[in-house]
């Protein structure tokens, strides 16, 4: 295991967010402010309580995984994505490194970077709402590893992307619907019983779920299904990075 | 002394069917300048790339140091150094920044006081904390070298180092190809520029169409390939080369002031003495005599444009 790469690559990614460190900080505290004005005050104000919660504090695990999974996506597709544009990938592709070091330094290092958004947020939210967490543990796994696992999963798209209005295309079109519609502001025993079986098929459901479960104790899935479902999501975006290397799709020809 | 690049039939055919090697075999002997010369579209990039390992062989095989490419390709990547054609950096990122990336990417410990040497032998030590976007194209052309050689390559890859730089800077590089084979570093050259072969390289080879069609000594090659032509100005203009000239295949300049004769150096005679006895007896009166030797240059377009007929 070349670990001295590994170092370089993460340190290197590490480094871009350092440069724009305000505006990656500033960002999610505003944007996470908002929600907290027009979800929390304005329309939790009509809305009571969410299966025992105040509707403020129900939306934090929801604010906190829409931000980590844009997060992950956007700033893995774009770490990969970026030296296929300047042409530096050359450098990547001539070093005596292998497939799995090149992920673990970029998707460590976007994972990293969601990670530390996520914190900020649930930082802003308990500011303005009053927060508990019951089960730490599970939330920081649930956390990690959905910070991984959509790394991992931009890290594919920056891979497939050819230009960058293919970038933006998979996290605008099929991301934010999902997540938006995956419960994030809402319970789903909120729906009606028909939007109630659609919903199963997204599988954000899944993972905002068992974040909610890790706060409060109650979720809208069993958490072993929660578990599971990330841990799926996991291993397909692992075996089509494999796939990629493999194969040298859009990087080696 | 021994080969440190050995390519044996190595084939490259892209996906579209285009075939950019047809069965390249190459030996590269440890510490000589090697310059790679043909026509754009010839291969040299494609070769470059294969042994570094930007685009995988369809056949054959090719060993650095011993290694194979594929199956022991850490060990043959962490001894080779590439300076690519195209300027690719990351324009935001500070030059020393990228340097020492390059370093840890290969594997190699950080090592500061190396890194400083470097940049300063190559005048970027006041620019290291400026931004890439920053430079002069001369400027980061220098960056991708020192990102070459912060790894201590054994084997260093230059395409087209030199291809839109200017003099000084040429002057420059040579210079520093000159030192790392001083230092022992293996220096594999593609070039444009007949003139930087000439003047750098130990052996040339030719490559045209995905095939090597010559591998020799630089000095073997001029030697063996050299013509060199003799111009004579006449005092008095003549109308035609007299008859009893024929046998020579002297070209008459349109203002029939000049004649050349063309004649091959490793000759055991070359005819001059004879053909000036004969000019004289022919009552051409000569007022200069000049000879040149035919550069590398001709050497290589007579090559390919052979390869091509």
């Amino acid at each position: 295991m070349n670990l001295l790469a590994i170092g370089a690559i993460y340190r290197f990614e590490m480094n871009r967010f350092f440069r724009t460190f305000m505006q990656s900080f500033i960002s999610p505290v505003i944007s996470t402010s908002l929600y907290f004005v027009v979800f929390g005050a304005a329309i939790g104000s009509r809305i009571d309580q969410v299966e025992g919660v105040s509707y403020g504090a129900f939306i934090v695990p929801g604010l906190i995984m829409l931000s980590v999974m844009t997060q992950a996506i956007s700033n893995a597709s774009f770490g990969i994505y970026f030296p296929k544009f300047t042409g530096t990938i050359f450098e990547l592709l001539s070093a005596p490194v292998n497939f799995l070091e090149v992920v673990i330094g970029y998707v460590g290092a976007a994972a990293t970077k969601s990670l530390f958004i996520g914190v900020v947020i649930l930082a802003t939210s308990a500011l303005f709402v009053d927060l508990q967490v019951q089960h730490p543990f599970a939330m920081m796994a649930f956390l990690v590893l959905t910070c991984l696992s959509f790394s991992l999963f931009g890290f594919i798209i920056g891979i497939w992307a050819r230009n960058f209005e293919q970038l933006q295309l998979i996290p605008l079109l099929v991301i934010t619907p999902l997540v938006f519609l995956g419960g994030s502001f809402y319970s789903i025993s909120m729906l009606p019983p028909i939007w109630q079986t659609i919903t199963l098929f997204n599988p954000v459901v899944y993972l905002i779920s068992g974040f909610r479960w890790s706060f409060f104790g109650t979720a809208d899935v069993s958490i072993a299904v929660s578990l599971f479902a990330i841990a799926l999501f996991s291993g397909i975006c692992l075996f089509l990075v494999w796939l990629i290397f493999r194969t040298g799709y859009r990087i080696k020809s | 002394m021994g080969n440190i690049v050995e390519v044996d039939g190595l084939q490259k055919t892209y996906e579209g069917g285009f075939q950019a090697l047809r069965d390249v075999s190459l030996s590269i002997q440890k510490g000589e300048i090697i310059a790679l010369l043909g026509p754009n579209g010839a291969g040299k990039t494609t070769l470059i790339s294969t042994l570094c390992g930007i685009s995988s062989p369809t056949g054959g095989t090719a060993r650095v140091g011993g290694f194979d490419i594929l199956t022991d390709y850490r060990a043959t990547r962490s001894m080779i150094g590439l300076v690519p054609q195209e300027v690719a950096l990351e324009p935001f990122e500070k030059v020393i920044n990228t340097v020492r990336f390059s370093r840890g990417l290969f594997g190699k410990p950080r090592d500061e006081a190396l890194i400083e040497r470097i940049l300063r032998q190559l005048t970027l030590w006041d620019k290291r904390n400026s931004r890439i976007m920053e430079l002069s194209g001369g400027m980061k052309r220098r960056v991708l070298i020192a990102k070459a050689l912060c790894h201590e390559p054994r084997v260093l890859f230059l395409d087209e180092p030199t291809a839109g730089v200017d003099v000084e800077l040429r002057r420059d590089m040579w210079g520093i190809v000159e030192d790392l084979k001083q230092s022992g570093v293996t220096i594999i050259l593609t070039t444009h520029y007949i003139e930087e072969a000439e003047a750098i390289a130990d052996r040339i080879a030719v490559i045209n169409k995905g095939e090597i069609l010559l591998v020799e000594d630089k000095a073997n090659l001029m030697k063996r390939m050299g013509q060199k032509t003799l111009r004579i100005e006449l005092n008095e203009p003549a109308k035609s080369v007299p008859d009893a000239l024929a046998e020579y295949a002297l070209d008459l300049s349109t203002d029939g002031r000049t004649i050349t004769y063309t004649y091959d150096t490793n000759h055991s005679r070359t005819g001059i003495t004879r053909l000036l006895q004969d000019l004289s007896d022919a009552g051409l009166s000569l007022r200069d005599i000049q000879t040149t030797q035919s550069s590398l240059e001709d050497i290589f377009v007579g090559l390919v444009q052979e390869g091509a007929a």
